[in-house]
C-alpha cells in the first residue's frame, strides 16, 4: 500500500512538488492503479526473456563524420534564461 | 481523395483551397486545432498557383500533432510546461512532407503528452468529436482526426503509443494506421514512451494513407531503432482472395459494446463474401497486456519527461530558488493531473527495491504477448476485431476515473507492445457514432493490412459519410 509518507518520496524523485491537498486523492488514485497492476503477478514469467527492443535489429554503424549542427544562438533561443552565451540554472547549492 | 484533390489544386489554385480551410477553422466549434501556420502555408500555396513542381503532395495541406516537432512553428505537446516553444529544425517526417511538396498548415490538440484516449487532458481543453460535439474524438490524436473527420484538413499525422491514431480514428471514423516499430523514424517526435510509439496517417481512405506512408516511411539515421530499407504501398494490391483472418477470440464479448460487435461482425462477412477465409485464434496473454503496456509506458514516461525542467526550453517561474525547489515547482505547475500522475507511478516503478516487480515483469509480459501475435501469424495472414471496444463517450465521463479511461486501450496497447502494425477503418454505426474494424499484420507487412482494408473499403460505403457538421 502506498501511503502519503510514499506520494512525497516519489514526488522528491520525479521532482514534481506535490501540495498537501492533493496527496489523499494521490493516494486513492495510486492504489487504484497498482492493485489493477499487480494481475501481473499472475503471470508466470519463469525463464521468459525480457523484450526491450521488439523488432530485432543489429548494431547499424554509420561514418563517424562532423555534420551541420545548431548555433549558439539556435541553441539558446528557447532557452527562458540565459547569459553570455550559456543556459543560466538555478544556483546548485 | 488526395489523388483528386491533386487534380483538383492542379486545375484550380491551391490558395483559394487553403484560405476556405482556413476560413472554415475559424467557424469551427471542434478545437481541433491548437495553432494555424497561416501565413507560411498561404505563401507556399501562392507559390504552387505559380509553380506546382512535381512533389507527390504538391499544394496539399496537412494538420500535424503538437508533439511533432516543426521548424519555427510552435510545439508543444499542448502542455503548459512546453508552451513557447518553437523547434530549432523540422521531425524526420515533416522533413520527408517539405520535399514532396506538403503544405504544414497547422498543429492539433492532443491529450498532454499524448497521455489519454480522449483529448481531454490537454491544455487548450478538449477537441470534440465532429460526429456528436458532446462526445470526446478518442485520443490521444483527437485533434488530428476530428480536423480530417470535420473536413477541416485533407489529411494529417499522428503519433501512436498505445492506439494514439487508431483510437481517434476510430473514434471520428476516418482512416487511422500504427506502422510496424522501427518503420517510420522517430526524430523530431517529442518522446512519451520511446519503445512503444510510431507516428502514423490520418486519411478518409485506406488509400491516402498508403501514400502518405510512402512518404514518411524509411530509413533514418537519426532514429537509432529505424529499420532499413523503403517500401512501396502503391497501387494496393485489391481482393482478400485466399487471404487467411484470425478472429482473436479475446477481442469480444464480455466489455465490447453490442452494437460494436455486431458492426464488427458485419465486416468479417464482408470480407468472407469477398473471398478471405476466417477462423478463431487466440492471443491468451491479452488480458495482461493494459497492466503490462501502463507498467512500461509510465516508467518510460519518467525517465522521457525528466528533461522538461525549464532550463533550455519551456515554462519557468518568477525568482529561482534552490536548483531542485526551482525544477519541483515548474514541474507541479507545468504538467496537467494524467502527466503527473504517469511520470510519479513511473518513477515508483522504477525506484530501487520495485523495479523487478513491475517493470522487469512488464517486459517480460511483452514477450509472452509478442509470441502470442507470432504464433497467431503462423496460422494466418491477419488478425481482425474491434480498434475500440465502444463508441465515442461523452466529455467528462471518464475523465474524473483515470482507470476506467485506461481500460478502453484494451484492444489497441497489445499491438504496440508486439510491435505489429495495425489499421482502423470505418466499418458501421453504434447508434450515430462511427465504428472501427482493426485489422493487424505481421511485422513489415504493412501491404497486406492495406490491402484488407482497401479492398474492405471499396465494398463498403462508411468512408463516404460524412458527420453534419460539415
Amino acid at each position: 500500500m502506498i501511503t502519503r509518507v510514499d506520494v512525497e518520496h516519489i514526488g522528491w524523485l520525479a521532482s514534481i512538488k506535490i501540495e498537501d491537498d492533493e496527496k489523499d486523492k494521490l493516494v486513492e488514485q495510486f492504489n487504484s492503479i497498482l492493485e489493477y497492476f499487480h494481475q501481473l503477478d499472475e503471470v508466470d514469467t519463469e525463464g521468459v526473456e525480457p523484450t526491450y527492443r521488439v523488432v530485432e535489429l543489429a548494431n547499424i554503424f554509420r561514418e563517424d563524420v562532423a555534420c551541420p549542427s545548431l548555433s549558439q544562438e539556435e541553441a539558446l533561443r528557447n532557452a527562458p534564461r540565459r547569459e553570455n552565451g550559456y543556459f543560466k540554472s538555478p544556483r546548485i547549492v | 481523395m488526395l489523388m483528386e484533390l491533386r487534380e483538383q489544386l492542379l486545375s484550380g489554385s491551391a490558395e483559394d483551397y487553403l484560405s476556405k480551410l482556413f476560413l472554415k477553422i475559424e467557424r469551427s466549434s471542434l478545437n481541433g486545432f491548437t495553432s494555424l501556420a497561416r501565413e507560411s502555408a498561404l505563401q507556399q500555396a501562392r507559390e504552387f498557383d505559380k509553380n506546382p513542381g512535381k512533389g507527390r503532395l504538391a499544394g496539399v495541406p496537412i494538420a500535424i500533432k503538437e508533439c511533432i516537432s516543426t521548424k519555427g512553428i510552435e510545439t508543444n505537446c499542448s502542455s503548459n510546461i512546453l508552451r513557447g516553444y518553437i523547434p530549432p529544425y523540422d521531425a524526420h517526417v515533416i522533413q520527408q512532407l517539405k520535399a514532396e511538396g506538403a503544405i504544414i498548415m497547422g498543429k492539433t490538440n492532443m491529450d498532454e503528452f499524448a497521455m489519454g484516449s480522449s483529448t481531454e487532458t490537454s491544455c487548450f481543453g478538449p477537441t470534440r468529436n465532429p460526429w456528436d460535439l458532446d462526445c470526446v474524438p478518442g485520443g490521444s490524436s483527437g485533434g488530428s482526426a476530428a480536423v480530417v473527420a470535420g473536413g477541416e484538413a485533407p489529411c494529417a499525422l499522428g503519433s501512436d503509443t498505445g492506439g494514439s491514431v487508431r483510437c481517434p480514428a476510430s473514434f471520428c471514423g476516418i482512416v487511422g494506421l500504427k506502422p510496424t516499430y522501427g518503420l517510420v523514424s522517430r526524430y523530431g517526435l517529442i518522446a512519451y514512451a520511446n519503445s512503444l510509439e510510431q507516428i502514423g496517417p490520418l486519411t478518409r481512405t485506406v488509400e491516402d494513407t498508403a501514400l502518405l506512408m510512402e512518404v514518411i516511411a524509411g530509413h533514418d539515421e537519426r532514429d537509432t531503432t529505424s529499420a532499413e530499407g523503403k517500401k512501396s504501398y502503391l497501387p494496393i494490391k485489391e481482393g482478400v482472395s485466399g487471404l487467411k483472418i484470425g478472429i482473436p477470440r479475446e477481442y469480444f464479448g464480455e466489455g465490447v459494446n453490442k452494437e460494436v460487435e455486431r458492426a464488427v461482425w458485419d465486416a468479417i462477412n464482408t470480407l468472407e463474401g469477398l473471398g478471405a477465409t476466417w477462423k478463431e485464434v487466440s492471443l491468451p496473454h491479452t488480458k495482461h497486456a493494459l497492466a503490462a503496456y501502463y507498467v512500461i509506458a509510465m516508467s518510460e514516461a519518467s525517465s522521457n519527461l525528466a528533461r522538461f525542467d525549464g532550463l533550455r526550453y519551456g515554462l519557468r517561474l518568477g525568482e529561482d530558488k534552490d536548483w531542485h525547489t526551482t525544477f519541483s515547482d515548474i514541474r507541479a505547475k507545468g504538467f496537467g493531473p494524467e502527466a503527473k500522475r504517469r511520470i510519479l507511478l513511473g518513477t515508483y516503478a522504477l525506484s530501487a527495491g520495485y523495479y523487478g516487480r513491475y517493470y522487469l515483469k512488464a517486459l517480460k509480459v511483452r514477450t509472452l504477448i509478442k509470441e502470442d501475435f507470432l504464433r497467431a501469424f503462423k496460422d494466418v495472414d491477419l488478425l481482425a476485431g474491434p480498434t475500440m471496444p465502444i463508441p465515442a463517450f461523452r466529455i467528462g465521463e471518464r475523465i474524473n476515473d483515470p482507470l476506467s479511461l485506461y481500460l478502453a486501450d484494451v484492444f489497441t496497447v497489445p499491438i504496440n507492445l508486439a510491435g505489429v502494425p495495425a489499421i482502423s477503418v470505418p466499418c458501421g454505426f453504434a447508434g450515430h457514432l462511427p465504428v472501427g474494424l482493426q485489422l493487424i499484420g505481421r511485422h513489415f507487412d504493412e501491404a497486406t493490412v492495406l490491402q484488407a482494408a482497401h479492398t474492405f473499403e471499396k465494398a463498403t460505403f462508411f468512408h463516404e459519410k460524412m458527420p453534419e457538421v460539415i
